[in-house]
């Protein structure tokens, strides 16, 4: 099974890279830009056709390697 | 004494600190990452560098290399574990000590000598600097800035738990005097034992006169007192 995890800073941590990116954005005529969150992308194939055991193990993946939760947040895909 | 310096794939200040550890007299030994079973040591040192390429996160991957099983036993039956700059960010990765280093904010590696005042003397790593508690030594980082919520901060000042702080000659701990915009000017924190100190700036740098200072050397000397 393909499964997708997307990492972003929470809200409330500053993301200059983004930050950089959205003003770039705007001055490249863009003008209808409102804000914009840079990211991290992770594609993983399991060995696992259980849904709901599939979707367990990404979480433990998400938490306990690719996210620092005390800064950051994840959202899970099962394709 | 006896140390261990851990190296992993990308570490660059390890033979810098076995230089400063031998100097004064410390058994040193050269532990490579992927060890299972860590020598018998009364420090381990994580030394500077750019573990794994940064990878993921700074010091991420470090953090669950096989070696570290026995850092952490080390570590949580009270034996002395000293992270410098990238070790900082394995210790923080391996939740040794809390918060969290984010990148400098000006968003700029940052590579120079900065002044510092020792805020605990009391730990094993800073006896003797109740002599001297307004020292200079180098930084060389990108992820410095080390950031802590509130209820964390207030922890650290309440029970003394800030190793170091920027400030300027004069001792003065200020918004200028900060380079990398971490939390209170923050550089360095023990943990609750105080038997694990994570730094951002480099002892083992400022050593000799040769060097251009000894204010590092304080630090070996009080680890053997």
């Amino acid at each position: 099974m393909k499964i997708s995890a997307t990492v972003t800073l929470k809200k409330e941590v500053l993301d200059p890279q983004g930050k950089v990116v959205g003003q770039t954005l705007k001055n490249m005529g863009y003008k209808n830009i409102v804000n914009v969150r840079q990211g991290k992308y992770f594609d993983i194939e399991l060995d696992e056709t259980n849904k709901e055991k599939a979707k367990k193990i990404a979480e433990d993946i998400c938490k306990k390697l690719l996210t620092n939760i005390v800064i950051e947040d994840y959202t899970i895909n099962l394709k | 004494m006896k140390s261990s310096v851990i190296v992993f794939p990308g570490s660059n200040c390890d033979r810098d600190v076995a230089v400063a550890l031998e100097k004064f007299q410390i058994k040193n030994q050269m532990v490579w990452h992927d060890e299972s079973s860590l020598p018998k040591s009364d420090l381990v040192v994580l030394p500077g560098g750019f573990s794994y390429g940064d990878y993921l996160r700074t010091g991420c991957i470090a953090s669950k290399s096989r070696i570290i099983n026995d850092v952490l036993k080390h570590a949580n039956e009270g034996g002395l574990v000293l992270g410098i700059c990238n070790g900082f960010q394995i210790l923080i990765e391996t939740g040794l000590l809390p918060g969290v280093l984010l990148r400098n904010k000006k968003l700029r590696f940052l590579s120079k000598n900065v002044f510092l005042r020792v805020i605990n003397v009391s730990s094993k790593f800073c006896l003797n600097y109740n002599k001297k508690n307004i020292i200079e030594l180098p930084i060389a980082h990108n992820e410095g800035n080390y950031f802590a919520n509130d209820e964390l901060l207030k922890k650290l000042e309440d029970k003394n738990l800030i190793a170091f702080k920027y400030c300027n000659e004069k001792g003065d701990i200020n918004k200028t005097s900060n380079p990398n915009g971490s939390s209170n000017n923050i550089a360095g924190i023990l943990n609750d034992k105080k038997n694990i100190l994570g730094m951002m700036p480099h002892p083992e740098r400022l050593i000799d006169p040769l060097l251009s200072g000894e204010d590092g050397s304080i630090m070996f000397e009080s680890l053997l007192t």
